[in-house]
């Protein structure tokens, strides 16, 4: 696993990746937004216990830095990035190309059951392969401790399909910043059907979720709560 | 980050391949491949640019600049360089990340007792943070 993920930062940095930018480009390209869902779970942070956090994102210094300055553990897993590993690639029963997912869970969310208490999935979902979503999601509910939180962002159909994905740095009790994804690494499959990457664009947004496909989604979950961002983006907190 | 002077640190150059238990009471500075554990209490160890480290880490203080594969007991600090590829848990006093590592797995800042509630985990943007505190 640890090759696969070397081989991914040599192809970042060899194509100008976040790593071997200019500070002053890379703060350029950061925008800071509020987040109601992050206030909601800021309450939740500012407990005397130590709380388990599960964040699925890129690694982020800042989001690490924020857990660990109030005690709580935090678990950093890189999902979107970890999907693009072209060992993942397989048929399914039609004999479409699809990922497999039971290798994914396995080697990117193998935790004990009711570990954690918060979830952050950031905008996993918009740009995660469709054949991942739901196994994905089946899992965060037995990750989550009863009463555990999840947080999650859906871009709505305004956004338009060519809404940019961003990595998320907590600044403040309600404060993120953004930060646009450098370009990945893409699974394709050649002419002769064997799997090959290449240099993408950056990740694209898989699909627009509406109030009901997320509702849907999460049904399992006990409640669901909606914030709605001037930025076309749907804040979602689930609570298992 | 300079290849400290051999004087300072023992160095385990990039050629060498070395696999099982290592321990010292030195300072170690790691270029090339191990494989096993590495045992330094009171110690620093650095896995340089081209280090591959695959071993479970016991240190005073621990910075990543290459590949490693295992998990981080620092007594006192643990740095991940912007270049570091780091898979496995981390609990330590302080711990530091650069942008543009990357990192998998827990990170556990366990304070000394009898130390003020001050921040232990500093985030540097390209240039190492100095840890708030100090």
């Amino acid at each position: 696993m640890a090759s696969v993920a070397h081989s991914f930062m040599k192809l970042f940095r060899s194509s100008g990746g976040a790593g071997e930018e200019s500070g002053a480009t890379q703060a350029a390209r950061r925008l800071t937004r509020r987040s109601s869902g992050l206030a909601e779970l800021a309450k939740v942070l500012e407990t005397d216990g130590t709380l388990c956090v599960l964040d699925l994102g890129y690694t982020s210094p800042a989001n690490i830095r924020y857990f660990t300055e109030r005690g709580h553990k935090i678990y950093s897993e890189d999902l979107l990035l970890s999907s693009t590993d072209p060992d993942l690639l397989t048929r399914d029963e039609l004999g479409n190309a699809a990922l497999d997912s039971k290798r994914f869970l396995t080697e990117n969310l193998a935790f004990p059951s009711g570990q954690f208490d918060l979830v952050l999935c950031w905008n996993l979902p918009d740009y995660l392969d469709e054949t991942l979503v739901k196994p994905v999601v089946g899992r965060f509910w037995t990750l989550l401790k009863p009463g555990g939180m999840l947080l999650a962002f859906f871009h709505t159909r305004e956004a338009g399909p060519d809404a940019p994905c961003y990595r998320y740095h907590i600044v403040g009790p309600d404060t993120l910043e953004m930060q646009h994804i450098e370009p990945r690494r893409e699974l394709r499959k050649g002419p002769t059907g064997v799997a090959h990457t290449s240099v993408g664009a950056g990740f694209s947004l898989q699909r627009v979720f509406n109030n009901r496909h997320i509702e849907n989604l999460f049904r399992d979950f006990s409640s669901i709560r909606f914030f709605l961002a001037r930025d076309n983006v749907r804040e979602v907190l689930v609570v298992r | 980050m300079e290849t400290p002077k051999t004087t300072e640190f023992a160095h385990i150059g990039k050629s060498v391949i070395i696999k099982g238990e290592l321990s010292g009471s030195e300072d170690l500075y790691v270029d090339g491949q191990v494989e096993g554990t590495i045992q330094l209490q009171g110690n620093s160890l650095i896995i340089g640019d081209s280090g591959h480290v695959r071993a479970n880490v016991n240190a005073k203080g621990v910075v990543v600049q290459g590949k490693l594969e295992g998990d981080i007991q620092a007594t006192e600090r643990a740095e991940l360089k912007k270049s570091a590829v780091a898979v496995g848990d981390i609990i330590t006093q302080r711990v530091s990340i650069e942008e543009g590592a990357y990192f998998k797995g827990k990170i556990e800042v366990q304070r000394e007792s009898g130390r003020s509630s001050t921040s232990a985990a500093s985030a540097g943007s390209g240039s190492q943070g100095k840890p708030a505190g100090n």
